[in-house]
C-alpha cells in the first residue's frame, strides 16, 4: 500500500455497510420470498456471500446465492486477449425471482449491463436490483444502484479497489491517487 | 580470336596441375599454358587472385525441353548453367516426349549448340517409351550423342531389363545410369523416414528403398561387368555398398547432389516444399556420409539434379508438390563451403566438377591440357553474394537456398574459347 | 493470463502454461452447455468458417455448436482436394473465404501440414487445425485432456496408454505431445506395422503386447482401426487385431482399478474394443464429446481474443 493511499472505509465500516444494505434489501422487498443473490465475479461474489449470510442471519432462511462471470458479455471483448473467463455458478431458475446483483465497486456502469444481459440470458426474473458497496461516479450508462454503502467522489484518474483477505473477507476500501 | 587468361591459380585434375600461370586460348582450343604468357592480339582476362580451372560438368540435370519449357529450357538453363561455372550438361531423359529415339537427341544437340551457353550431352533412355519393358536403341543413340542411359525418375524395377540394358550397353562403352529407388518401399512416401517425419506426420521413405536398389544394380553390374552409374545417392549404406564395390572391382561410379550434402530432413519441418526432393533429404549421419564418400574418392562427382518446377507445382501442400529443386547456380559455392570447412581439399572439390565426372562417362572435358577443347571456368573463391532465386537465369525459382549468402562464384565461364558468362 | 497463439496449428505450440489456460477456459465453458439458453455473446459479429476437406460429421458439429453457443456466425464449407496444377490450389479456395472477412477458419484437411501452409499465406484470419493429415488434432487431445483432469484431477506422473495405428493417428500424436508437456507418462501399443520405433525419440514408451502397456494405466485410449484407410498391409485382418491388440475386459484388468476407457469415436465395436468395455463403468467416451464443445468454445474464445492485438 503506498503512503498517498486513502482509507475510506476499513473492515469494521465495510461490516456496518453491508448489515445496513441487507436491512434495506429486506425492507424494499419486503421480505425474502423470490429473493437470491448474485455476485459479480471476482469482488462482487464476496460480498454477495457475506450480505447472503447477514440475511439469513437475520431472517433465519437461506436466500439462494450465485456468483456471474461476464468476461464473454463485455463489450470490449475481441479487442482484449487478456481476458480470463470464469465460471457462472447460479445453480437455480433465475425466472420469477426478484435479482439483487451485488459488486464492490460501480464505476462506469459497463459491468453493470453486462451482468444484466448475462442474468437474462439464464432466465426472466420478475426484477434485477443493485447491490454496490461503493459508488464512485462517473457513468457512462443510465445506470443507479438501489443500494449503496459509501458514495465516493473521485477523478477519472484515481482507482478505488476493495482489498480481500485470504478468506475472501473485505478488508478495506482504499482510494488511490494516480499521478 | 586469342584469348590469354592470365595470373590464375590454375587447378587441373586430370593433368595433376596446381599452381599460378597464364592459360592461350586459339580457335576455342587450349593452345598452351605457360607462367609469364604474352600473346600478341589476344583478349585478356587478368585472373589474379581467381581460380582457373576445366569447364564445370553436371552429370546430371533437367532441362525440360523439349515438353515442359513453362519450367525451363535449353537457353535459359545452358545460361543458367553458365552461370553457374558449368560448361557441359548431361540432361536427363524425362522430357515430352522422352529420349528414346535420335530425333528428341538431334534437337537437343542442335538446340543447345545453336542457342544454348553450354555443351548438352543427352541421357537416353533405357527403355522405350520410359516404360520399362522395351530396350531403347542404344548404339543409334549413342552414334547420336547420348552418353549414357537411364529411366531417371522412375527406376527400372524389372531385374530381366536392368541386366539387360547392362548386357547391351557393355560393349557399346556407355553407362546404364540409375535412380536407384525401390518404389514399392517408397509408396506414397514424401520424405525421409525418421523421426522428422514421424513428428510431422508425412509419409516417409525408408533408407532401404534406396539401399537395397543400389544393391541390386551393383550386383548386376557386377554379374555383367558393365557399367552402373548411381544417381544423386543420399544414403550412408548406399555409398557404403559403393565403396565396397570399388574395392572389389565393380565399374560403379556415382554423384552426390549439394543439397544432400547441405542439407537435412530438418529442412521440411514448416512444411517447406522446397525441401522435397526425391531422393529426399536425409539426416545428419548420411550427409556426413556423403562428404566422406566425396573425400575418399567413393563418389566421383557432384551433380545439380538442376529440377525445375513451376511455382505453381511448389506452392501446394506438401504431400502433393512437385520433387526437386534448382541447382546450378548454387552448386559450386555449396561445393566450395565443403573446402571451407575442411571436408576436402580444393584439389578434390574442382576435380568432383570436372575430371571426375568427365571421366565416368567417358567425357572429351573436364581438361586444360593443350589441344582440348577450351572450356574453361574462372572462380572468384572469395565472392560472397546473396540468393536472390527471382534475380537467378533459371526460368524457375525453386530453391532452398534463397537468401543464404555464398561464397564463391564463376566470374568467366568459356566455352570451347567463347565467354557464356561474365558476372558482373 | 497470456495466450499468444494468432492460430492454433498443433500442440507443439503450447507450453504446460497455454494448456492449463486453455482447459480452464474450457472448465468455464462448459456451464453455458448445461444452461437452458445455451448462449453467450462472446464472438456476436464473429464470423466463423468451417473449411472441411475431408468429411467429418463429429468435429465439424462440434465445433458448429461450439460456434452458435458464442453467438458467432458460422458457415460450413465442404471442399475437395485438388490436384496439382489442376484447377483450384488451397490457396486460392481459401483466398476466397477470405474475401468473405471470416474471423477463424477451422480446418480439416487431408494433408499434413495445410493448416500451417494456410497460416502462413493468410492475413489477418486465425486458422484452426481440427485434423490434418496423419500430422495433429489438437482440439481432440484437448478434450481428452480435458476429460482426464476432470477425473483424475491433473496430469503429473500419469499412465497414459494409446492402443491402434499410432503411425498414422494425429490423435496420437496431438496427445503424446501434450500429454508429456503436462507430465504425463505416454505408452504407445500396437502392432510393429503400426507403431513406429520413432515415437520412443519423440518422448513415447512403444510397446507390442498391449498387456504391458495396459498394466498399471490410469488411462486407455483405443484408436478407431480404419479397414478403408488402412489398406491391405498394415494388419492381416480385424479379427486378429481384435484378439492380440483390441481391448476386452480381461486386458482392461491389468490397468489401474478405476482406469478410464477414452476413443475418440466412432468406435469399432469387437474390434478396437469389445461391447463390454464400450458399454462399461470405466469408460468416458460421451464425456469426451461434452467437453469437446467446451474445448472448442474455449479455442475460438482463445483466438478471436488474440485477433489483432499481439504482437508476435
Amino acid at each position: 500500500m503506498a503512503d498517498s493511499d486513502v482509507i475510506i472505509l476499513d473492515q469494521a465500516g465495510i461490516d456496518r455497510a453491508l448489515t445496513r444494505i441487507a436491512h434495506e434489501i429486506l425492507e424494499h422487498n419486503k421480505g425474502i420470498e423470490d429473493l437470491a443473490i448474485v455476485g459479480i465475479r471476482t469482488g462482487g461474489d464476496y460480498l454477495a456471500a457475506l450480505l447472503q449470510r447477514k440475511i439469513s442471519q437475520i431472517e433465519g432462511v437461506d436466500v439462494p446465492l450465485g456468483a456471474i462471470d461476464i468476461t464473454l458479455y463485455r463489450d470490449d471483448i475481441g479487442t482484449r486477449s487478456d481476458l480470463k473467463v470464469g465460471k457462472t455458478d447460479i445453480l437455480f431458475p433465475v425466472t420469477g425471482k426478484k435479482v439483487v446483483l451485488v459488486d464492490d465497486v460501480l464505476f462506469t456502469g459497463r459491468t453493470i449491463r453486462a451482468a444484466m444481459d448475462a442474468v437474462i440470458d439464464l432466465g426472466r426474473p420478475e426484477c434485477i436490483q443493485l447491490a454496490i458497496l461503493l459508488d464512485r461516479g462517473h457513468r457512462e450508462f443510465p445506470i443507479r444502484p438501489d443500494y449503496i454503502g459509501r458514495n465516493l467522489p473521485t477523478s477519472r484518474e484515481e482507482e478505488v479497489e476493495v482489498d480481500f483477505d485470504d478468506n475472501l473477507q473485505p478488508t478495506q476500501v482504499r482510494l488511490i491517487k494516480n499521478g | 580470336m586469342k584469348i590469354l587468361i592470365q595470373n590464375g591459380r590454375m587447378i587441373d585434375p586430370a593433368n595433376g596441375i596446381d599452381k599460378v600461370q597464364d592459360l592461350l586460348i586459339e580457335e576455342g582450343v587450349i593452345a598452351k599454358v605457360g607462367e609469364k604468357m604474352t600473346a600478341k592480339g589476344a583478349e585478356v582476362i587478368d585472373a589474379s587472385g581467381k581460380i582457373v580451372t576445366p569447364g564445370l560438368i553436371d552429370t546430371h540435370v533437367h532441362l525440360r525441353d523439349p515438353g515442359q519449357e513453362y519450367k525451363e529450357d535449353i537457353v535459359s538453363g545452358t545460361r543458367a548453367a553458365a552461370a553457374g561455372g558449368f560448361t557441359s550438361l548431361i540432361c536427363m531423359p524425362n522430357t515430352k516426349p522422352v529420349i528414346d529415339n535420335r530425333c528428341v537427341v538431334e534437337y537437343i544437340i542442335r538446340k543447345a549448340n545453336e542457342e544454348g551457353s553450354a555443351n548438352v550431352f543427352p541421357c537416353g533412355n533405357i527403355s522405350a517409351g520410359s516404360k520399362g519393358e522395351v530396350l531403347t536403341e542404344m548404339h543409334d543413340l549413342a552414334d547420336a550423342g547420348c552418353v549414357g542411359f537411364s529411366d531417371d525418375g522412375l527406376p527400372v524395377i524389372s531385374g530381366e531389363i536392368m541386366l539387360r540394358a547392362l548386357e547391351y550397353a557393355r560393349p557399346i562403352g556407355k553407362p546404364i545410369v540409375v535412380h536407384a529407388e525401390d518404389l514399392s518401399l517408397t509408396g506414397d512416401g514424401v520424405m525421409n523416414a525418421g523421426v522428422v517425419s514421424t513428428e510431422l506426420g508425412l509419409k516417409g521413405i525408408p533408407w532401404v528403398a534406396e539401399d537395397a536398389m543400389v544393391a541390386r544394380d551393383i550386383m548386376l553390374a557386377e554379374f555383367t561387368d558393365s557399367q552402373v552409374h548411381i544417381c544423386h545417392i543420399s544414403t550412408k549404406g548406399a555409398v557404403e555398398a559403393v565403396r565396397q564395390a570399388k574395392a572389389r572391382g565393380v565399374k560403379v561410379t556415382t554423384e552426390v547432389t549439394p543439397h544432400h550434402f547441405t542439407l537435412t530432413e530438418e529442412a521440411v519441418r514448416g512444411y517447406d516444399t522446397h525441401a522435397k526432393m526425391s531422393p529426399p533429404l536425409r539426416t545428419a549421419e548420411d550427409v556426413a556420409a556423403m562428404k566422406a564418400g566425396l573425400a575418399d574418392g567413393t563418389i566421383d562427382g557432384i551433380a545439380t539434379d538442376h529440377a525445375p518446377h513451376h511455382p505453381d507445382e511448389k506452392n501446394v501442400e506438401f504431400s502433393i508438390a512437385y520433387n526437386g529443386i534448382i541447382g546450378l547456380e548454387t552448386a559450386l559455392p555449396l561445393t566450395l563451403k565443403l573446402v571451407e570447412e575442411g571436408a576436402l581439399t580444393l584439389n578434390q572439390a574442382v576435380a568432383a566438377l570436372t575430371s571426375q565426372p568427365a571421366k565416368a562417362f567417358g567425357l572429351d572435358r573436364g581438361t586444360l591440357a593443350a589441344g582440348a577443347v577450351a572450356d574453361v571456368t574462372v572462380i572468384d573463391p572469395e565472392l560472397e553474394w546473396t540468393v536472390d532465386a527471382e534475380a537467378l537465369q533459371s526460368k524457375s525459382v525453386n530453391t532452398p537456398f534463397n537468401g543464404w549468402t555464398m561464397k564463391g562464384a564463376a566470374v568467366y565461364t568459356l566455352r570451347s574459347g567463347q565467354v557464356t558468362w561474365k558476372r558482373q | 493470463m497470456a495466450f499468444n497463439h494468432d492460430h492454433i496449428l498443433d500442440m507443439k505450440q503450447f507450453s504446460a502454461e497455454d494448456i492449463t489456460t486453455i482447459l480452464d477456459t474450457a472448465d468455464s465453458f462448459k456451464e453455458i452447455s448445461q444452461r437452458e439458453i445455451k448462449k453467450v455473446p462472446a464472438l456476436r459479429g464473429k464470423t466463423v468458417v468451417n473449411l472441411f476437406f475431408e468429411a467429418s460429421t463429429r468435429t465439424r458439429t462440434s465445433f458448429e455448436v461450439a460456434a452458435k453457443r458464442l453467438s458467432a456466425d458460422g458457415l460450413n464449407i465442404a471442399a475437395s482436394t485438388s490436384a496439382v496444377v489442376k484447377g483450384e490450389t488451397l490457396e486460392d479456395t481459401a483466398q476466397n473465404i477470405l474475401a468473405m472477412k471470416p474471423n477463424i477458419i477451422v480446418m480439416r484437411h487431408g494433408h499434413s501440414g495445410a493448416p500451417h501452409y494456410l497460416a502462413e499465406r493468410l492475413e489477418g484470419v486465425s486458422i484452426l487445425n481440427a485434423g490434418d493429415g496423419c500430422h495433429e488434432h489438437p482440439s481432440q487431445a484437448l478434450l481428452d485432456m480435458m476429460t482426464i483432469r476432470e477425473k483424475l484431477g491433473g496430469f503429473e506422473g500419469l499412465k497414459v496408454t494409446i492402443i491402434g495405428d499410432i503411425a498414422h493417428s494425429r490423435v496420437a500424436r496431438s496427445n503424446l505431445i501434450g500429454l508429456k508437456t503436462m507430465g504425463a507418462e505416454v505408452r504407445l501399443a500396437g502392432p510393429g506395422t503400426m507403431v513406429p520405433r520413432e515415437f520412443e525419440q519423440l518422448g513415447a514408451k512403444v510397446h507390442h503386447k498391449i498387456e504391458d502397456a495396459i498394466d498399471g494405466s490410469d488411462v486407455v485410449m483405443m484408436l478407431r482401426i480404419q479397414r478403408e484407410r488402412q489398406g491391405k498391409t498394415l494388419i492381416p485382418s480385424t479379427r486378429e487385431f481384435a484378439r492380440y491388440y483390441g481391448l476386452n475386459p480381461v486386458k482392461l484388468k491389468l490397468a489401474k482399478p478405476n482406469a478410464l476407457v477414452m476413443h475418440p469415436g466412432p468406435m469399432n465395436r469387437g474390434v478396437e474394443i469389445s461391447s463390454s468395455v464400450a458399454d462399461g463403468e470405466q469408460n468416458v467416451i460421451l464425456e469426451q464429446v461434452e467437453n469437446g464443445v467446451a474445448v472448442r468454445m474455449a479455442l475460438l474464445y482463445l483466438v478471436s481474443g488474440a485477433d489483432g492485438s499481439i504482437d508476435g
